[in-house]
């Protein structure tokens, strides 16, 4: 079967030496495996995330993601925009769609992209590494290749916000979407259902400024996924993933708790299924390690 | 007629002949029902078991069929012999379906059936194929009374389906409250913009409409008769006064707004205060410019606060429904003629049912601002007026200036005299009290139809004085048959849910007047063909029937001898219930037929551990929940014997007497619940009966019998699983108590 | 006050709800809440604010300008989008608080030193200079924003998390040399040059 080639967008986050790289080897193996071609939008840049708001105008945040569509608009046509980080997926739909809607900030924004030698006429579609999975491959497909069905692992799938709110993927209900889950039992691997704290936030970038606040509800996150006799969570999220786990330890210093809780990307899961060797799946840059999966990643 | 002819058939379809031995029942209904013919099919209600009768109706001059299957509710279509008299022996619903499975239950099981077949057998004998009643009337067309926008759609809807209207109006033009209005409330899409009225449209169709005469500055003096042949004195304003007459009535009367200056505290009576129509006006008069008040001044603000006097004990308790939307096109009046003028409506909760919510957005879009509070002061000050409120979102006082303040006042029901009082007035006045006797002619003058009825002049009221007989179950249905009510005067709307309303009730008016010319019953027992029989030679004028009809059926003579007008009769033999001396019935529904089904029954004797209770339930509501009960297949005790009635209302206590006198451990009365918030069909029926019982205990002690048992239940339909248990729960007290004393006298 | 502050309390008198409408992002949704509260019961950060959005969109409505601009309250937002989700109205509240907090930000009259406020800058401080954020400087820039010394104490709180990353290679001490960023910065600064040129334009 032909690859299908899309417009990767990595954002910051996954960049080599950043708080998500290890998300990307095991992107690649999983990708590889579902006849998916990634190609690196040239010289992309940050989406402004969802921070950016405070200093950042309405038009500079519009521009700043238009940049990227429009990169793929000229240099990649055809392919959708594709991210794995949802606030980068998250802000570029936002300005598609915004541009789509308001004319006179469409004309705005391309008064601004002249700047940078480029125009966009709107013709680029924003979507989510996991929407091409589940609507491009389907999860029949996504079975196909499991080697090593993740037998005996319990895992808690925290979709978290931005993946799922506010546009979420189609057909999935913002309250409780299921198809984390599917996921999950698609590698074979069992889902904790009635996982509480599915869609909770994780504090997002408040982690920085608000620890006290963001802590509390990682707390609640890892907890639940105890409760339901988790081994370990499961995000789409880079920032979920780097907040659930590595404030485990600060929370453990301050209320005394134990909390051990491994948290893994779905490609992490997919990789090890398809086969994939703990480095493949970037399990080594995992701070919590996920003893379970590397014991299966190994045999 | 050809001499009566009794046939019996038993089927044994639907597993009957599974759990019960039909052969037996075949033999009960021979030798104790003494049946002529008895027949037992497979499938009775099939075409052949259906043809199978029909031919002995034919061949054999069957006269009287006992049909011993499923309930009478069920088959109905199957079981269909107009000419003929027919009674059901509820074995499927009745016996299989609830009395719990297993041999050890055969015995109850068959016992019950046995008893049911007894019954059926029993009432049949006594059953009559009504003939219906001789005095046809045949008058068809309507009166309209009101020209406002429920009478005057009700007129068109009538004319249109070819009845002759009488529209009376007492103002000089048609139009009513909707033709003061500058714009109404949008009722078309896309529900955004106050849209025109179309009033004057109406009225010039419903002038020029053929079918319809017009009586401008013109009231009803009088009103006499009953459906299908009413009466009617119409007095013009210069005295005049014409005689018609009409099939059926509909009353749309509309109503008034609530006083301001009852509202002292909300600036009512402070000259820049005005309430809806105030503004209406002040809109008018503006005609799409800048609104001015009274004074000329141009408004720059305008405060409206919501339910004002509404939804308050110490004014009106209800929410009158279109304020909200009311408000909100009010407002949109400023914003359309001038965008910066501040708009604010304050309000508790914002109420806009049907479509109002886009015309809420709308105004929200027009930066109409709403504010969730309760205002508390509203005073002169400078120019204006100056508005004290809680905000209850912020949670604080907040004072604003405004050049206008609206109040949301409710609508007063304009409804006539309050029957109640008349009932106490003539009372007193029948008791020699002149003043009373005064009052009541006072209050004549306010009266809508002047009905010359025995129970008071207007329509009764079913709560906070609008006009109605149940605002969920039978709309537009009044407490007096072949009057309807349509708009405002029966309960709080707008003007979209009034034209709707009019057509409604222009619809059930037509139908009146056909069933009346037909000799046949209006709702709920539509078609019967039954109506109250009295033997006035044993008549002694004690007047419980006049009194306690709850249709106003019954009016008195000279003498004060019940006068029946069967035309106002819905047939819900309240006033058999009541006569102390039995002498009024129907052809199939009588003290008899009842009585000689209680009878029937067999009663073990008092060391057989078997207890009967006779259960009388209402056909409209508990006797389908015990169907239900049935359907789903919820068990109840076997020692039960249920007999359905028209109504609780029509429980003679000689049923209940005589039920004790043969033995019988106990009778559970089931009707519908009563109250403020009842659910009788018959509005009054289980009341009335609640009533009756609380007396009956003098009765139980004289036959030296605990008041445990007869006991009395309010069930609704959808109660079949509550039915069963409270069945069960009286069995058991009964088998606590012991078996009657009366056993082995009857 | 500042001049920028000033002169919008001058041109639009007592009218904020217009302020807003025209000035904030996504404002002119303000006046369609119909104060239900779903907001303010789904906000995961609900038990820390003063004013849910429900209680600012009210104080839009009744004028109360100062008190809105200098909430803490609408810099608590961690974009998790269930306010929008959950609206009935369709209000895109997230955008709305955004909004607010960037409005209140430009006029300067947001509190100063609000920690999500100095994070803000930090963050679009460090992107705007290679146009991709380095993680490394943004997070010492937070640890750093109240000094020196009390950034050695955050740091040396923050030690077993960093710590922990580093080991597992995802924050490389080597980034504070230089890092990742956009080989067109130069376009890319001029693009949010014109940007700025174009609002400016279009605002006061």
């Amino acid at each position: 079967m032909a690859k299908k080639n899309y417009a990767f967008y990595p954002g910051c986050s996954s960049q080599k030496g950043a708080s998500a790289s290890n998300f990307v080897p095991s992107i690649e193996v999983m990708c590889d495996k579902l006849d998916i071609q990634l190609n690196e939008i040239p010289d992309w840049n940050c989406c402004s995330a969802s921070i950016g708001y405070g200093e950042g105008s309405q038009l500079s945040r519009l521009v700043l993601n238009a940049r990227n569509l429009a990169l793929v608009e000229q240099n990649m046509p055809g392919q959708d925009l594709v991210s794995g980080c949802p606030a980068c997926w998250l802000a570029t739909r936002e300005t598609a769609e915004k541009l789509h809607e308001v004319e006179s900030l469409m004309a705005d924004t391309n008064e601004a992209l002249k700047e940078a030698g480029l125009s966009f006429k709107g013709t680029v579609k924003a979507r989510h590494l996991v929407e091409v999975l589940i609507e491009d491959v389907g999860f029949e497909a996504m079975k196909e290749p499991v080697v090593k069905p993740l037998e005996g692992l319990k895992i808690a799938g925290y979709v978290g916000c931005q993946t799922n709110r506010p546009f979420g993927i189609a057909g999935e209900s913002f309250e409780n979407p299921q198809y984390l889950d599917k996921m999950v039992e698609t590698v074979g691997a069992e889902p904790a259902t009635g996982y509480e704290q599915k869609v909770t936030c994780c504090g997002g970038a408040l982690a920085f400024s608000e620890p006290e606040k963001s802590q509390k509800q990682i707390k609640d996150i890892v907890e639940s996924a105890y409760d339901h006799g988790a081994d370990m969570i499961v995000t789409p999220c880079q920032l979920c993933q780097a907040n659930v786990e590595i404030y485990q330890s600060e929370i453990n210093k301050k209320k005394g708790t134990k909390l051990s809780m491994p948290v893994v990307y779905y490609s992490q899961l997919m990789t090890v299924a398809y086969g994939g060797t703990a480095k493949q799946a970037g399990l080594d840059g995992n701070v919590l390690r996920p003893q379970k999966l590397l014991d299966i990643a190994s045999k | 007629m050809a001499e009566m002819k009794t046939a019996a058939y038993i089927c044994s379809g639907c597993g009957l002949g599974d759990k019960l031995d039909v052969s037996q029942l075949a033999k009960i209904a021979q030798r104790e029902g003494k049946m002529a013919l008895v027949r037992e099919h497979a499938f009775l209600c099939n075409s052949e078991g259906v043809q199978m009768i029909r031919d002995d109706i034919e061949k054999e001059e069957v006269t009287h069929v006992c049909i011993a299957a499923c309930s009478r509710r069920a088959k109905t279509e199957a079981f269909n012999f107009p000419d003929i008299a027919m009674t059901r022996a509820n074995l499927r619903e009745g016996v299989i379906w609830v009395v719990s499975e297993g041999a050890e239950h055969d015995e109850v099981r068959q016992e019950m059936a046995d008893d049911y077949v007894r019954m059926a057998c029993a009432e049949l004998k006594k059953a009559k194929v009504p003939a219906g009643n001789p005095n046809h009337t045949h008058l068809k067309n309507i009166l309209v009374v009101g020209g406002g926008m429920s009478g005057m759609t009700a007129a068109l809807e009538a004319a249109e389906a070819g009845y002759e209207v009488i529209l009376v109006e007492k103002q000089g033009s048609l139009g009513g409250w909707a033709g003061k209005l500058y714009k109404r409330v949008p009722f078309k899409a896309p529900y955004a913009e106050p849209q025109e009225t179309g009033v004057a449209e109406l009225a010039a169709r419903v002038s020029a409409h053929p079918l319809i005469a017009v009586h401008l500055n013109t009231t009803v003096a009088e009103t006499s008769g009953a459906p299908g042949r009413y009466a009617i004195k119409l007095a013009q304003e210069s005295g005049a006064v014409t005689e018609i007459a009409a099939g059926s009535i509909v009353q749309a009367t509309g109503f008034t707004t609530y006083d301001i200056k009852k509202l002292p505290e909300l600036g009512g009576g402070l000259d820049h205060v005005v309430d809806h129509a105030g503004l209406e006006s002040l809109a008018k008069a503006s005609n799409g410019g800048p609104i001015r008040r009274a004074d000329g001044k141009e408004v720059k603000s305008v405060v409206f606060l919501q339910c004002a006097g509404q939804r308050d004990e110490a004014h009106l308790p209800y929410c009158s429904g279109h304020c909200c939307a009311t408000s909100i096109k009010q407002a949109m009046y400023f914003k359309d003629a001038n965008p910066e003028v501040s708009t604010i409506v304050v309000y508790d909760d914002l109420r806009v049912p049907g479509m109002g919510e886009d015309f809420y957005r709308s105004a929200q879009h027009k930066d109409v601002i709403f504010s969730k509070g309760k205002a508390s002061k509203v005073e002169s000050s400078g120019s204006g007026c100056k508005v004290t409120y809680r905000d209850l979102i912020l949670d604080t006082d907040l004072v604003l200036d405004a050049d206008l303040v609206v109040l949301a006042t409710g609508q007063v029901p304009s409804s006539g005299v309050n029957v109640a009082d008349w009932d106490r007035l003539t009372k007193e006045a029948e008791g020699g009290s002149e003043e009373a006797r005064q009052q009541r002619n006072d209050l004549k003058r306010i009266s809508i139809l002047n009905l010359t009825y025995r129970q008071g002049p207007d329509l009764p009221k079913l709560k906070y004085g609008f006009a109605d007989s149940h605002f969920i179950c039978f709309p537009y249905e009044t407490q007096r048959t072949g009057i309807y009510t349509a708009g405002p005067v029966r309960r709080p709307m707008d003007i979209y849910q009034a034209t709707e309303d009019a057509t409604g009730a222009a619809l059930k008016a037509i139908q009146a007047a056909e069933n009346a010319s037909l000799g046949r019953a209006a709702h709920p027992r539509a078609g019967d063909l039954s109506y109250p029989m009295v033997r006035l030679e044993g008549c002694t004028q004690c007047k419980r029937c006049t009194v306690e009809c709850p249709f106003g059926a019954i009016d008195e003579d000279e003498k004060r001898f019940p006068v029946f007008n069967e035309q106002r009769c819905r047939r819900c033999g309240t006033c058999m219930g009541a006569c102390p001396v039995r002498v009024i019935s129907f052809e199939n529904y009588s003290v008899d037929t009842v009585g000689s089904q209680i009878k029937a029954v067999e009663i073990p004797d008092e060391f057989s551990e078997k207890p009967r209770i006779l259960v009388l339930a209402c056909e409209n509501d508990a006797y389908p929940a015990l169907d239900m009960a049935g359907l789903s297949r919820i068990v109840y005790s076997a020692f039960v014997r249920v007999i359905p009635v028209r109504c609780l209302g029509s429980v003679n206590t000689i049923w209940i007497t005589d039920a004790l006198n043969s033995g019988y451990d106990g009778v559970m009365m089931m009707g519908c619940r009563k109250g403020d918030e009842y659910q009788c069909h018959f509005v009054k029926g289980s009341e009335l009966a609640g009533y009756r019982m609380s007396k009956i205990g003098d009765t139980l002690t004289q036959m030296g019998l605990e008041p445990q048992r007869v006991s009395t239940y309010e069930i609704a339909i959808t109660d079949n699983a509550r039915i069963a248990g409270l069945i069960n729960d009286y069995v058991a007290e009964l088998v606590e108590l012991g078996p009657s004393p009366m056993k082995g006298f009857g | 006050m500042s001049d920028l502050n000033q002169k919008a309390v001058a041109l639009y008198g007592g009218n904020f709800l217009k302020e807003v409408e025209e000035r904030v992002e996504d404002g002119e949704w303000v006046s369609m809440c119909m104060q239900c509260g779903v907001c303010a019961g789904s906000c995961p950060l609900g038990p820390h604010w003063e004013h849910s959005p429900q209680k600012i969109f009210r104080m839009i409505m009744a004028g109360k300008r100062e008190e809105v601009l200098t909430s803490d309250s609408v810099w608590m937002c961690t974009s998790c989008y269930t306010c929008i989700v959950r609206c009935p109205r369709k209000l895109p509240i997230t955008h709305i608080m955004h909004g607010l907090a960037h409005y209140a930000h430009r006029l300067d009259v947001a509190p100063k030193g609000q920690p999500t406020r100095e994070l803000a800058k930090i963050f679009w401080n460090s992107l705007i200079r290679t146009g991709r954020v380095n993680e490394l400087k943004f997070s010492l820039g937070v640890y750093f924003k109240d000094g020196f010394s009390q950034g050695i104490k955050n740091l040396l709180g923050m030690q077993g998390v960093a710590l922990g990353l580093m080991k597992a290679k995802r924050l490389n001490p080597m980034e504070i040399l230089g890092g990742h960023k956009c080989k067109d910065i130069g376009g890319i600064q001029k693009m949010l040059a014109k940007a700025q040129e174009i609002e400016a334009r279009r605002q006061i």
